[in-house]
């Protein structure tokens, strides 16, 4: 929150002054040597466990676990994939998780834009209270909220289901935030004008304010997908049969479950539960990181 | 916020047509806050609040059924937990992992942040991604994979300190070493978030500043001192605070990892909320969340605190 105003200042004025320090000359090109081979020490020790990871997912059970470990997998086989797909339920973990990802990311990019559009643009009274309500909860672990949230779920008959996954989690604090602050910049005329010609409240907001948020939808879809899908707490909790597993609960059951020395098949279900997340974020690595520069969350 | 909005050039005439604006956009805006402030009440606000109301009682999971069994009991709860030699366990270590974990992680992130910006010309996104591969994976499947990392004897870790000659402790079965592995797994994930975090505060200062410092003969390390820091200070004791935040809740790592163990010595916090809750103790998990979550509070009040005295 705080940083938001130092966050999003910089590249345009910096990049000609690194310019300028690039061609210093002699002696600082030997320490930026130094800072290179820091910088990819630590790379490797960063990426290092996810290429531990896909090279396990690749090894027998008994080479996985084979002493002293093998770098390269000596007999590369694709067991463990079959056995996640055929044997386990994987497919029907992965679907549980996109349905549930993808429905509470466009739940929170209609409601959270509505109310982000309302909390800028619009007056009407108790709006400082909503807003402060919402910022307020901005803080609130789920720790704290999931034991009423489940007697709730369960009063309502939603245990072990889509709707007890996803409905909670339709409207949260931090897209609304991150909506206010965009639209907050868009011209006020843009509303008056619209206004002038006769157009309607909804129908101004979803043809003239909507068009104009593309890049904070963009990073509030992106931030909120990747949270959802790494969710682990309230679908342990909701999801009582594996029908209704997520892909971290069905890792994290078989990892401290029976299955629990199964190495090969373990890395491979993690190499499922992370590839996507992956894929997404070096694709779209930009959104990330403005997402967090503009929110300081994650 | 509608200061903007407001100052708007008004013309007596205008009157009439402005309060009929006004209504609608009362209607309007009212229309646009709803659907979201009822799911909001419903699924968010509403429980903290029934979290702490239950948290003075006596419910537990078999009153589903009957909920005239429940019984108010003031601060029993609170009483108890005090009282509850695990609870202290777990308080103890959710503290240890944040105090360590949090500088940990906070002076990483930042010699990342400062290689990157200041060290290096060229390959910067490429590092960039790379650091922050960690923070966007779910760390259930980084759990999962660091317990194999971290496997005594076909481990990747005890594997490389036998190349030089040291025998690796059992990590995750040791009481002593459990925890500072667990501090160390989460530093190496969350290093790139503080990273990002600290690469826009560091752009933001006023290349001007250490122009003229290098003028004055400081060197690089003394800018850094006098400059870099004192201007970094807001931005770091935000993510400071925003990391402290995120570890006062660390769960899925002993919960994949070592189940809390051995002997409850990376049980957290969060952790034990969540096993009282499986045991059906509903409103003693409810007392524990609470604590965390004052916790939480106070360090976010703290972090608003400091922000205003010192800039």
């Amino acid at each position: 929150m705080t940083t938001s105003g130092l966050a999003s200042a910089p590249p345009a004025e910096s990049r000609p002054a690194r310019r300028r320090r690039a061609m210093g000359g002699a002696p600082e090109d030997r320490g930026q040597l130094w800072v290179y081979a820091v910088l990819a020490a630590g790379l490797v020790i960063l990426v290092g466990p996810f290429v531990w990871m896909v090279l396990g997912s690749f090894k027998t059970n008994a080479e996985a676990r084979q002493v002293p470990p093998t770098w390269l997998p000596e007999s590369p086989t694709t067991e463990n994939y079959r056995q996640l797909f055929t044997q386990l339920d994987f497919p029907q973990f992965f679907f549980n998780s996109t349905v549930v990802a993808v429905a509470i990311t466009v739940g929170n990019l209609v409601f959270c834009s509505m109310l982000g559009y309302a909390l800028a643009k619009l007056r009407f009274p108790g709006k400082r209270l909503v807003f402060a309500l919402v910022l307020g909860m901005l803080m609130v672990p789920s720790m704290v909220t999931f034991v009423p949230l489940f007697m709730l779920v369960s009063q309502l008959g939603m245990v072990n289901s889509y709707a007890g996954l996803i409905l909670p989690w339709l409207a949260q604090p931090l897209g609304v935030f991150l909506m206010r602050q965009f639209i907050l910049g868009l011209p006020d005329d843009l509303i008056h004008a619209a206004r002038v010609d006769g157009a309607g409240e909804f129908r101004i907001f979803a043809r003239v304010i909507l068009p104009l948020c593309g890049p904070a939808l963009a990073t509030l879809g992106i931030l909120q997908f990747l949270a959802t899908w790494n969710n682990f707490l309230w679908p342990l909790v909701v999801a009582q049969s594996e029908d209704r597993y997520t892909l971290p609960v069905a890792l994290a059951l078989y990892a401290i479950g029976e299955n629990n020395t199964r190495y090969g098949l373990l890395m491979a279900g993690a190499v499922v539960t992370v590839l996507p997340i992956l894929l997404i974020f070096v694709l779209l690595q930009r959104h990330f990181v403005r997402g967090i520069a503009t929110t300081g969350l994650k | 916020m509608s200061s903007a909005t407001a100052r708007r050039p008004r013309t007596r005439g205008h009157r009439a047509a402005r309060t009929t604006i006004a209504r609608r956009e009362h209607v309007a805006g009212w229309g646009f806050a709803f659907p979201f402030l009822l799911l909001f009440v419903v699924f968010m606000a509403g429980p903290v609040l029934a979290s702490f109301a239950m948290s003075f009682t006596d419910l537990r999971s078999a009153d589903l059924r009957d909920p005239f069994g429940v019984n108010p009991v003031g601060l029993d709860n609170y009483v108890r937990l005090f009282g509850d030699d695990t609870f202290r366990q777990a308080a103890l270590n959710t503290a240890y992992f944040v105090l360590v974990g949090v500088p940990l992680t906070m002076v990483l992130g930042l010699a990342a942040a400062v290689g990157l910006d200041a060290g290096i010309t060229r390959f910067r996104t490429f590092f960039r991604v790379g650091y922050y591969l960690p923070v966007v994976t779910s760390i259930v499947a980084i759990a999962v994979v660091w317990r194999f990392v971290l496997e005594p004897d076909s481990g990747i870790v005890n594997t490389l300190l036998g190349y030089v000659g040291i025998e690796g402790p059992s990590w995750l079965t040791n009481t002593t070493t459990a925890m500072p592995a667990l501090i160390v797994m989460t530093a190496w994930r969350n290093l790139g978030y503080l990273m990002v975090i600290f690469l826009a505060g560091l752009q933001a200062i006023p290349r001007d500043l250490y122009e003229a410092a290098a003028m004055d003969g400081s060197g690089a390390w003394s800018r850094f001192r006098h400059v870099t820091l004192p201007l970094m200070r807001p931005t770091l004791l935000f993510g400071g605070v925003i990391t402290g935040i995120g570890y006062l809740q660390f769960f899925e790592e002993p919960f994949v990892m070592t189940k809390g163990g051995p002997l409850d010595t990376t049980l957290s916090m969060a952790f034990y909320t969540y096993k009282q809750f499986g045991f059906g103790n509903y409103s003693y998990a409810a007392a524990v969340s609470y604590v965390l979550f004052i916790a939480i509070v106070v360090l976010t009040l703290v972090q608003f605190r400091l922000l205003r005295s010192k800039t």
